[in-house]
């Protein structure tokens, strides 16, 4: 994993939890504590109904394919081959960007609202990457 | 005060790309900005002394002015994509009707192609897209702008053959244009057959990458009535913004900030769909506008694919779209919102040439900012209904 040469996220502290739990293969977000939804991506407050009375849980990990493209000129770092960019819901609501990985780059092979779960990537010692692969 | 109340107290007097575009790497950001001004103050009759408001995007407001040598009393350097200069349309109006300013300068300029001269661009990795959009293969405007296509090729069952229709269309009105970059004709065929860029995008429904500058010039309706050319009235305006990283776009098939956006210049205006001569919405692929046709009310949501077959859209059709060649086939720096404007203005005036839409009297601009991150839209007119 160390020939990793991509661009790698920066966390702050209100992210942090979120890239923590990924190494430890935890899918970890939030939710609200006074109107019950969760949400993404990670921030002190609800985006909803702006309260501060926040909290993190554990996600599946399971989805469905929101959206995709298949990039045929991917950037560097993905390799020489097609590489398809995602949205995924997850089976909370919330819906995150991620590559889908292991599915042939076939626009005829991958369909939205199709399942999908999560796969750890250990791009570096820091920094696990939460890809998504057909169910 | 209501919005009605400021339907035509401003008019686009001046309107005008730099003195070259397409690919110039001769010249920095700075002089096709500079040249993009000259000439549409020239166009309103105007000198550089007259301008109290410099408004612009990308590049920064002080900095444009300081290369201009103006010192303005007023201004704004709102960023929010490509739509910026539409948005700005609606703060320029503001400020003249407070009195704070008499003239208002909106200048754009981009070395998208030869990067002569330009600011970076992007965001560092502790921002949320630096965070959690760029690591996953997020890689500019070819792979997020697809993303709602694709949802609504599922959804709707809108076909990449019908948004080949709005490139092959695109293409026979930048036939017409004396500085369109693509002018030869293209089939459905030739573009699903193009170089696949990103599914669902062929290169043919991607837009152009050039080196561009535009500027349009605003003033008080009351003295634009002395100046050089006619009038062009703004009737309506609107901006709205919903979020910076497409992964957060709340429904895929439709934006609310160019609902938002839409609702408030129709609103405004007064004006009907069906008195619409002419429609100048951003085309950074051939979807682009499409969603925008759902999304202003010219359709309903999923019914821009049926809509833009057989040509509707083409010389000719009955809706008369991008009609200078569009940022497919005319000129795409960048921030393509700006040539939506110019053009808009040259058709209301009855100076498009060849492509002039005969007897255009009222017409529309609009562009998503980002990739559908925010939307602008300015309703227009050669007479104030």
């Amino acid at each position: 994993m160390t020939d990793y040469q991509g661009p790698l996220p920066q966390p702050t502290p209100e992210t942090k939890p979120f890239w923590d739990g990924l190494k430890e293969r935890r899918l970890t977000i939030q939710r609200c504590n006074d109107c019950g939804k969760p949400y993404f991506y990670p921030r002190p407050f609800c985006p909803s109904c702006f309260s501060r009375n926040v909290s993190w849980f554990e996600a599946s990990g399971k989805g469905k394919l929101y959206t995709f493209v298949i990039n045929y000129r991917p950037p560097p770092f993905l390799g020489k081959e097609p590489s398809v960019l995602a949205v995924v819901e997850l089976e909370e609501g919330p819906r995150m960007m991620t590559t889908l990985v292991g599915a042939d780059p076939d626009p005829a092979q991958i369909h939205c609202d199709a399942p999908v779960t999560i796969e750890y990537d250990d791009v570096t010692d820091e920094v696990t990457l939460p890809r998504f692969r057909l169910a | 005060m209501v919005p009605r109340d400021l339907r035509g107290t401003v008019a686009i007097v001046g309107a005008s790309e730099a003195d070259e575009i397409g690919v110039v790497p001769g010249k920095s950001v700075l002089t096709l900005h500079a040249e993009a001004a000259r000439n549409a103050l020239d166009d309103a009759g105007l000198k550089k002394e007259d301008v109290d408001g410099v408004f612009t995007a990308g590049t920064n407001s002080n900095l444009l002015s300081e290369y201009l040598g103006i010192v303005p009393r007023y201004t704004d350097g709102t960023s929010v994509g490509g739509c910026s200069f539409i948005l700005q349309v609606e703060h320029a109006m503001l400020a003249l009707n407070a009195g704070i300013i008499n003239v208002a300068l909106i200048s754009h300029a981009e070395s998208g192609r030869s990067r002569i001269g330009m600011g970076g661009f992007g965001s560092n990795a502790s921002q949320p897209m630096g965070q959690f959009e760029t690591p996953f293969g997020a890689a500019g405007p070819t792979t997020t702008f697809s993303l709602p296509a694709t949802r609504h090729m599922h959804q709707y069952g809108t076909s990449r053959e019908q948004m080949a229709e709005v490139s092959v269309a695109t293409r026979k009105w930048a036939a017409m244009h004396p500085k369109a970059m693509m002018k030869d004709p293209i089939t459905i065929d030739d573009v699903i057959n193009a170089r696949p860029v990103c599914w669902p995008y062929t290169l043919l429904m991607c837009c152009l990458v050039t080196d561009a500058g535009g500027a349009i010039v605003l003033t008080r309706s009351d003295r634009a009535r002395d100046l050089k050319k006619k009038p062009v009235y703004v009737l309506g305006t609107g901006e709205g913004t919903e979020h910076a990283m497409v992964s957060m776009m709340a429904d895929m098939t439709t934006s609310a900030a160019a609902r938002i956006s839409g609702k408030a210049a129709f609103e405004m205006s007064g004006v009907a769909h069906k008195d619409i001569d002419v429609a100048e919405l951003y085309d950074a692929f051939s979807f682009t506008p499409m969603s925008a046709l759902e999304d202003l009310g010219f359709v309903k949501a999923g019914e821009s694919g049926p809509f833009v077959e057989k040509q509707r859209t083409a010389p000719g059709g009955d809706f008369p779209m991008n009609t200078n060649g569009g940022g497919l086939s005319y000129t795409h720096s960048g921030m393509y919102g700006m040539y939506t404007l110019i053009e808009l203005t040259r058709q209301l005036r009855g100076e498009a040439g060849e492509r002039q839409v005969k007897g255009a009297k009222t017409g529309i601009a609009h562009g998503p900012g980002g990739y559908f991150f925010a939307g602008a839209t300015l309703i227009a007119g050669s007479e104030i209904p």
